[in-house]
């Protein structure tokens, strides 16, 4: 799992750890809900000015839902939004310093690509030169200068998201909500579109939520994320946060792969906690902050690429785990093994392929020990 | 057909006034929440805009629609005389200010107990069956055909279907009377191939009220079954062969089923206006072929009986709702399936 | 794909419903260039009934009468159908919905005779009771035409919006219009074609109905059909075989041109 660390520019990266600065947006205990269901449970979130925040979870999490309440095109049951010091919860879309970039692109089909830029502006009432000059100095943004008098249907998938980017820019919005804004691509011109919408976000200093429900894009692109299941929120933090200490086993397993291993807790010291792990019947050692009473039912979680393999017994009795290697996948770049422990558990691990693979030692039905240092495990409760 | 004034008394203790009738019917066409939209409106939660976009076409079609159901239903409940309006009214004023309501079921009963309307009613029935499975038979195959032919020939295939039902209905019925009777081009062309010596009785008959509801109603069957077949995915017929169903199977198993929504919209498209059809049944039936539509038609404009004309409405409604609640649910079905798929 | 037998078997089931459809059509067109009164008797090439129609001031005044119903009928069922369709496409559910569903759909599939008998019951009521309508006629036959017809409009209307992507109507109020705007500005415009269909569609119902008109039409106020009716029950007329000659090429023409631009947006939108 790659994490873009220090893709982000540095200015004001983190607002929300400094207590004078005031939120762009604040939503207070908004909830949502379409007959029984509910697609937003009593959710509060805080997002500063200049952040690229991404509200991450799979379809049906709500995070949609919640950001069309911001957009103003749902209304919640409860609770408040405050965009920019104002309550807007029940104000109208067309009345918010709002846009949105929607999934779809939602361009207007008989309009050109110049009259879909110029759309939001019309509306405020600007003159006729200063529409024309801010369409220019989109079109210029987003690179689109000579298919300014086409129509929506005569430009490629990019085009067209770069139109619908340059449209909902052009108000000078305080806030952009982006709706799955490269779900429409394919792979290759969504790795490089994702760079450009970081670029251009650092550019001009929008703040910018996003809904997406691709974790790498996530992680690429986003200063903080909120991850959501089932109408809530359940850790915001920054990538490395949230990849690193996840909050939850569904976090955990969401963001990128990981190995849960259940256990209890049996003792602490020295800011490790030590955990017996019946089922795979082994002694875990982690790294924990806080003490636990021993007794408490914990999980650890081990990202693949944190483990060691080795065909040779380590100097060790607790991090150790012991199986035979059933299945190799040769990525390239990695290797992902599958390992076998006595109780048919299968534990992943990813190998960096540092020399070919013909002189790796490690290969089908050989025995191996699995290792790991206190720091790279996760003490996850439930 | 408004109700009487309600006479004005000072409001009792529980300050209740009796709602009308109308009030009745008004209070559940727009459902309870109406009150609720009143007040949302005066709060600003529901739109101005919308409650307006809402109420024209609503009150249009109560108006002009819901209401005149009513206004027949109580004529039919009325006696016919010579005067004008031609029927009695049903509420009287005496003297005293009492109101009487005079009820008249001898519509009713005429219906029931002249064998006319009975044999109407099931013959109108009968027709309409047969001129809907006489459709179907015709139709299904022709929507298939149109659905499995070449793209580029689908549209205009699908225009021929439509193109009569842009011209006159009344002239493509005409047009059978031409072709049907004893001197006409069927049987020339009968004679001419040998194979009658003497023309065929084929006007003034059931059958030629057959071939003209055929005629006219093809199209509704046509459309709605191309529409489902048409959509239909065609990986379906392809796993179902790869899985060793034969083709004849595959469009018994697959194909039929999955086009029952199209059978059943067009279907009732088809059967439920022919039973009250009146052209067909006048310009190319006989005198021995009774519909009810010729029925209802004939007591109102030959005999002047506004009554008796208004209860064999209310008769062939009841006839048709069971039909028409199933259409109309088949019709959200449908337009609940389109909004999915968007 | 369709192979062998089972393909000769459509193909000649789809020739014999077209032969089914247009023979009708083609001799009502072939006989009105006859000579003869006899419609099945050919006579020779003659032009004449076309010359009888045009001199017939009791069909012209009855096509005109037609027309203005027509246009009328058509211009207010576009409206009324573009409300109430935007009521069942965009307004999701309300409590009243299945009454305004029913009252909706149910006009699609209500025989004529009782839509007719109990407008006209209607009207007659309200003349009593408020004295309006005073006389029936034109008015009263355009208020019965726009309350079927409005019926079909609303379904062709609410097919379209269901289909349109509704994002792109949140996209526009997103972007500062207010909704009435984006009807207009958005809505409209994207729903044009349907908007066309609907009112050819309302436009050939008015023009092509004699039994609700035979109801709810007052004395001195007859429509084409109704003409038509009456002279086709005292037999067969060349004047109406011209008559539907003459309908059948401006239909042919109007549909031939409506579907050549109807084709080739539908390549314009396939194409992007």
């Amino acid at each position: 799992m790659p994490v873009a660390q220090g893709a982000r520019a540095s200015h004001n990266l983190e607002a929300w750890q400094d207590p004078k600065a005031r939120p762009i947006v604040q939503i207070e205990n908004v909830t949502k809900a379409f007959g029984p269901h509910y697609a937003v449970d009593g959710i509060s979130l805080d997002v500063y000015q200049g952040e690229f925040f991404s509200l991450l979870g799979a379809s049906g999490c709500g995070k949609t839902t919640l950001l069309r309440m911001l957009a103003g095109l749902e209304a919640p049951d409860a609770g408040r939004i405050i965009i920019d010091g104002t309550d807007s919860t029940l104000i109208p879309p067309y009345r918010r310093p709002v846009n949105m970039m929607f999934q779809s692109y939602a361009l207007f089909p008989h309009m050109t690509v110049e009259q879909n830029i110029a759309f939001g502006l019309k509306q405020e009432g600007a003159s006729k030169a200063q529409i024309k000059e801010r369409v220019g100095e989109m079109l210029r943004l987003v690179r689109l200068e000579p298919y300014a008098k086409r129509r929506p249907h005569q430009l490629s998938g990019g085009q067209r998201q770069r139109v619908a980017l340059a449209r909902s820019l052009a108000k000078h919005p305080r806030l952009l909500l982006l709706d799955e804004p490269l779900g429409a691509l394919d792979k290759k011109l969504r790795e490089h579109t994702q760079f450009e919408l970081v670029n251009i976000q650092e550019q001009l200093g929008t703040t910018f939520i996003m809904v997406t429900h691709d974790q790498e894009e996530a992680m690429t692109m986003s200063t903080r994320i909120a991850v959501m299941d089932e109408g809530r929120i359940l850790q915001v933090g920054s990538p490395s946060t949230i990849y690193e200490y996840p909050a939850t086993r569904y976090v955990a397993d969401f963001i990128g792969s990981v190995n849960l291993f259940d256990g209890r807790v049996t003792g602490s010291a020295d800011g490790l906690l030590f955990i017996h792990c019946d089922e795979v019947g082994a002694n875990m050692a982690i790294a924990h902050g806080e003490p636990l009473t021993a007794g408490t039912p914990v999980s650890v979680a081990l990202r693949p690429e944190k483990m060691v393999v080795s065909d040779v017994k380590p100097d060790k009795d607790a991090n150790v785990l012991r199986g035979i290697v059933s299945e190799i996948a040769y990525l390239g770049d990695v290797s992902i093994y599958h390992v076998e422990l006595p109780n048919k558990t299968l534990v992943h691990v990813q190998l960096t392929n540092l020399a070919r693979l013909t002189s790796s030692p490690l290969t089908w039905e050989q025995d191996v020990w699995l290792t790991w240092e206190p720091e790279n495990g996760v003490v996850l409760q439930s | 057909m408004m109700p009487p004034p309600v006479p004005t008394r000072a409001p009792g203790p529980e300050g209740a006034v009796s709602p009308t009738f109308l009030g009745y019917i008004w209070r559940w066409l727009m459902g309870i929440s109406f009150v609720a939209r009143v007040r949302g409106l005066a709060m600003g939660t529901v739109s101005w805009g919308r409650a307006l976009v809402t109420a024209v076409p609503f009150l249009w079609l109560f108006l002009f629609f819901g209401l005149p159901f009513l206004v027949v239903l109580k004529i039919s409940f009325s006696q016919a005389v010579i005067a004008q309006p031609p029927y009695t009214p049903l509420l009287t004023w005496l003297d005293d200010g009492v109101m009487t309501l005079r009820l008249n079921f001898q519509n009713y009963i005429l219906l029931a107990e002249d064998s006319l309307y009975w044999s109407a009613y099931l013959n109108s029935l009968r027709i309409a069956a047969i001129g809907t499975v006489a459709c179907l038979v015709l139709g299904y195959p022709m929507a298939y055909a149109i659905a499995k032919a070449k793209p580029e020939w689908r549209v205009p295939l699908l225009m021929l279907i439509i193109l009569p039902f842009w011209t006159s209905f009344l002239i493509r019925v005409y047009a059978w009377i031409g072709i049907l009777k004893n001197n006409g081009l069927l049987n020339n062309f009968l004679i001419w191939l040998g194979v009658i010596d003497e023309p065929l009785p084929m006007m003034h008959t059931d059958f030629s009220v057959l071939v003209g509801i055929v005629y006219s109603y093809l199209p509704f069957m046509v459309l709605p079954l191309y529409a489902t077949l048409s959509r239909m995915d065609e990986s379906l017929l392809e796993a179902a062969a790869d899985l060793g169903c034969r083709p004849g199977r595959a469009f018994l198993t697959i194909t039929l089923p999955l086009s029952m929504p199209g059978v059943i919209a067009g279907s009732m498209l088809v059967f439920i206006p022919s039973v009250g059809e009146f052209v067909i049944p006048d310009l190319l039936g006989g005198p021995n072929t009774l519909m009810i539509g010729k029925v209802l038609w004939t007591e109102f404009f030959a005999n002047k009986d506004w009554p008796v004309a208004s209860a064999v409405a209310v008769a062939t409604l009841l006839l048709l709702v069971v039909p028409i609640v199933r259409f109309q649910k088949a019709q959200e079905e449908s337009a609940k399936k389109a909004e999915e798929r968007v | 794909m369709v192979r062998g037998w089972r393909s000769f078997v459509l193909f000649s089931v789809l020739a014999f419903g077209y032969a089914f459809l247009y023979v009708p059509i083609f001799s009502l067109i072939v006989y009105s260039f006859n000579e003869s009164r006899l419609v099945t008797v050919w006579a020779g090439f003659s032009t004449k009934w076309y010359g009888a129609l045009l001199e017939n001031d009791q069909i012209l005044s009855a096509a005109w009468l037609s027309l203005k119903i027509a246009v009328m009928n058509a211009t207010g069922a576009v409206i009324l159908g573009t409300l109430a369709g935007l009521v069942l496409a965009r307004f999701g559910r309300f409590r009243a919905r299945t009454a305004f569903t029913t009252l909706i759909t149910a006009p699609l599939v209500m025989p004529e005779v009782i839509t007719g008998l109990s407008l006209l019951m209607l009207f007659v009521a309200m003349q009593n009771l408020i004295g309006w309508p005073e006389a029936r006629g034109m008015t009263t036959i355009t208020i019965a035409h726009l309350t079927f017809s409005m019926a079909y409009v609303t379904v062709v209307i609410q097919s379209r919006l269901s289909q349109m992507d509704v994002s792109i109507e949140e996209a526009a109020l997103d972007l500062g219009a207010r909704p009435a705007k984006v009807f207009f500005v958005i809505t409209v415009p994207v729903i044009a074609p349907a908007l066309v269909a609907g009112w050819l569609l309302a436009f050939t119902l008015s023009l092509d109905d004699l039994v609700i008109a035979s109801f709810v039409s007052g004395p001195g106020a007859s429509t084409l059909p109704m003409v038509v009716y009456s002279s086709v029950r005292l037999g067969v007329s060349p004047q109406i075989n011209a008559l539907a000659t003459i309908i059948v090429c401006i239909v042919t023409v109007a549909i031939v041109v409506a579907g050549f631009i109807m084709h080739r947006q539908e390549k314009q939108r396939l194409n992007a």
